[in-house]
């Protein structure tokens, strides 16, 4: 059992935010006593959904592919055009959707995690950052898989490996942080309205365009403005730059994206606590 | 004396301090509230004590203190707020108003099997369910084998769960719940499930949990209330309606909320219960009293056609569960007491029923009667839960008799 023999709980109606200290002791704990559980329920996940399909893994392959192929084909008969990329068009789209859906599966797993255990939130007193630890072991499990189909990806296009290509990680990692982080900021508002599974799958269309993915960074104009202001683009092409071994003008931009990212981690993770019983209080039966 | 008080007060494990919680109506506003206490706590502010549009008690100040080795029952009708007190103790929920203190490890058997997955098999789900429960890795891999020999699931412990009965998905559920050590521990009605065989090794394992451990029970079955718990809370509409360590007291209070209605069957006309009376001068709010050892008398007339005078009357004497717990009859005829024909040809007969020495214990009882033509034969006449009396006596228990005992 949790090794707290000397375990004193006190639940009254102030906010927890007026006692910093126990606020983030309990989560520091959270983390700690949610281990085995956060992986208990990664790999229940995994298995039950592996078990239940005969492709299984492939599963994690066909989205990217078939997003790329489409566009690969789209401009191959010159339906749009883009300016010349660094790279030949094919992986450069390639790898800028494998990482845009690294992005993507960093803001929709949290929130299927958190939805797939709303019975035991509302039964079941466990250490709630379990379901954090549970996001991030899932999340990166789909990025390794994906690091896969970029390694077929570099072999098919006869890419060249450098040192630089490891970057690959770091970029993965603040992309995986900074979705992560979003998720769990909007996941109080996720589970209580229905509203906000559609407003991330509109915006999320909409960011797809406003991201250099299938098109190189613009350098002017309004589109050049946005991708400035625009965190996701700045961590996907510093990454796919990295990977592909294209040089890379300024990495502050990364940077200052990574640090906000742990800001928001923090941030999320508190917030998360904070509106848990609130949440419970509301959805439970 | 004094030394004795001093260590027992020490172990109280849990201290509810007029606690209360609040709750919608409506799902809308109730959504709306959400989103703003959400936000008024991440700005410090506390819960705000004082209720908005549609909002009411759902545990209304609620206060109670439990030590180590005691068991609190709390009782009351759906909706009565048990089930919203426990998510407080269990800290799934916060209180709007007091606090509650725990002291030691907390352990809820308000859901088996929580993060079972039906795809998977009992082996793996015992893992998911001992880490939604708080167990380590070790912990679980020390206590598998018990956990297994505990559910009897035999060959299905690598069968999907989903292939389970219902019976042994509660089962392998309790047993992973059972190698729980807490210091308080929290169940609501899981036991309710089961064959009897289970029931009584579930009993048996919050028995030894007892000892060591202050419990809080929230059952509908009054006889499970009375045999663990030490305390009953009754609760109504989210308010404390009686809270002691008279079980039986609280339980005959709660059983009072249930009002008797009476259902006749009868063939039209053809025997009628005319009248009938008490022999007895206590009456309390309206119910007629004997004591424990009283001798009870019971005054009936009937109006019956002639061919019924030999009729054969059974009463019975039931619970506030409706649980018969004895039964007389009466094979003399109803013609054997004092009978006379009436002008329309019907007869008049009055008979008094005398059982003496009742040795009912205290609490309220109900009567039934049904009238057949001979014995055993089909009732003819019915009258179901007809009325009600108490007994009353000193030593309030739970079982309905305490005979009469002579000890050499």
């Amino acid at each position: 059992m949790r090794n707290n023999k000397s375990k004193y709980q006190l639940y009254s109606s102030e906010s927890d935010i007026l006692s910093p200290k126990k606020l983030v002791q309990g989560i520091y704990s959270g983390f700690l006593d949610g281990r085995f559980l956060g992986w208990r329920l990664f790999v229940r996940n995994l298995s039950a959904q592996y078990r239940q399909s005969v492709l299984g893994y492939v599963w994690a392959f066909v989205p990217p592919l078939i997003n790329s192929l489409v566009w690969i084909f789209l401009r191959g008969q010159n339906v749009f055009s883009v300016d010349e990329t660094p790279i030949p068009y094919a992986p450069f789209v390639l790898i800028g959707v494998i990482l845009w859906q690294v992005f993507l599966d960093s803001i929709n797993v949290p929130l299927s995690v958190i939805g797939s255990a709303k019975s035991m939130l509302i039964k079941v007193n466990f250490p709630k950052e379990s379901l954090i630890l549970s996001s991030i072991y899932q999340v990166l499990f789909n990025f390794l898989v994906k690091i896969i189909l970029l390694v077929f990806v570099f072999l098919w296009f006869d890419l060249s490996f450098t040192i630089n290509t490891l970057l690959l990680f770091v970029g993965g990692f603040v992309t995986i942080l900074f979705g992560v982080s979003i998720s769990f900021l909007i996941a109080p508002m996720a589970v209580l309205y229905g509203d906000m599974q559609r407003t991330i799958l509109v915006v999320t269309q909409f960011l797809f365009f406003l991201t250099p993915i299938i098109y190189p960074k613009p350098r002017a104009g309004i589109a050049g403005i946005i991708t400035q202001f625009n965190p996701v683009a700045h961590v996907i092409t510093t990454t796919r730059n990295w990977v592909t071994g294209i040089s890379v003008e300024s990495i502050w931009p990364f940077c200052i994206v990574f640090f906000i990212s742990i800001i928001l981690f923090l941030i999320g993770t508190i917030l998360f606590k904070i509106a848990l019983p609130h949440l419970v209080e509301r959805i439970g039966s | 004396m004094r030394e004795e008080l001093t260590v027992k007060s020490q172990d109280v494990l849990v201290k509810v301090d007029r606690v209360s919680k609040k709750f919608c109506r409506s799902l809308k506003l109730s959504l709306w509230y959400g989103v703003q206490d959400v936000i008024s706590e991440l700005f410090g502010i506390s819960r705000s004590k004082s209720l908005r549009k549609k909002e009411f008690w759902a545990v209304d100040n609620i206060s109670f203190e439990l030590r180590r080795g005691e068991c609190l029952g709390l009782i009351g009708h759906n909706g009565a707020g048990k089930s919203t007190l426990l998510k407080m103790l269990n800290g799934l929920i916060k209180p709007d108003d007091g606090q509650i203190e725990i002291f030691g490890k907390v352990s809820a058997l308000i859901e088996l099997g929580a993060g079972f997955n039906p795809v998977l098999t009992g082996r793996e789900n015992i893992y998911n369910n001992a880490a939604v429960l708080g167990f380590s890795k070790s912990e679980v891999e020390e206590k598998f084998q018990d956990i297994v020999d505990f559910a009897e699931i035999g060959d299905f412990l690598d069968t999907p769960v989903r292939n389970y009965s219902s019976g042994m998905k509660v089962r392998l559920g309790f047993a992973v719940a059972s190698q729980m050590e807490p210091d308080v521990l929290i169940i609501d009605e899981v036991l309710a499930v089961g064959d009897m065989g289970f029931k009584l090794k579930c009993f048996n394992v919050i028995d030894k949990l007892l000892e060591n451990t202050a419990v809080i029970f929230v059952s509908h079955a009054m006889p499970q209330i009375s045999r663990l718990c030490s305390t009953a809370l009754l609760m109504e509409a989210g308010k404390k309606k009686s809270l002691s360590v008279n079980v039986s007291k609280v339980i005959e209070q709660f059983y009072g909320k249930f009002d008797i209605k009476p259902i006749i069957l009868d063939k039209a006309g053809e025997i009628l219960l005319d009248k009938f009376e008490f022999k007895t001068d206590v009456v309390e709010e309206g119910i007629p009293c004997f004591s424990h050892l009283d001798n009870f008398v019971l005054d009936l007339e009937f109006i019956a056609e002639e061919k019924y005078n030999s009729a054969v009357t059974t009463i019975s004497v039931l619970d506030k569960e409706q649980r018969p717990i004895g039964i007389c009859f009466d094979r003399s005829g109803l013609d054997s007491g004092v009978s006379q024909r009436r002008k329309d040809g019907l007869w008049h007969h009055k008979k008094k029923l005398t059982i003496p020495r009742i040795n009912l214990s205290a609490g309220i009882y109900i009567l039934s009667m049904t009238i057949s033509e001979s014995f055993r034969s089909k009732p003819i006449f019915k009258l179901q839960s007809f009325t009600k009396f108490q007994v009353t006596s000193e030593n309030v228990i739970w079982p309905p008799i305490e005979f009469e005992s002579d000890w050499n």
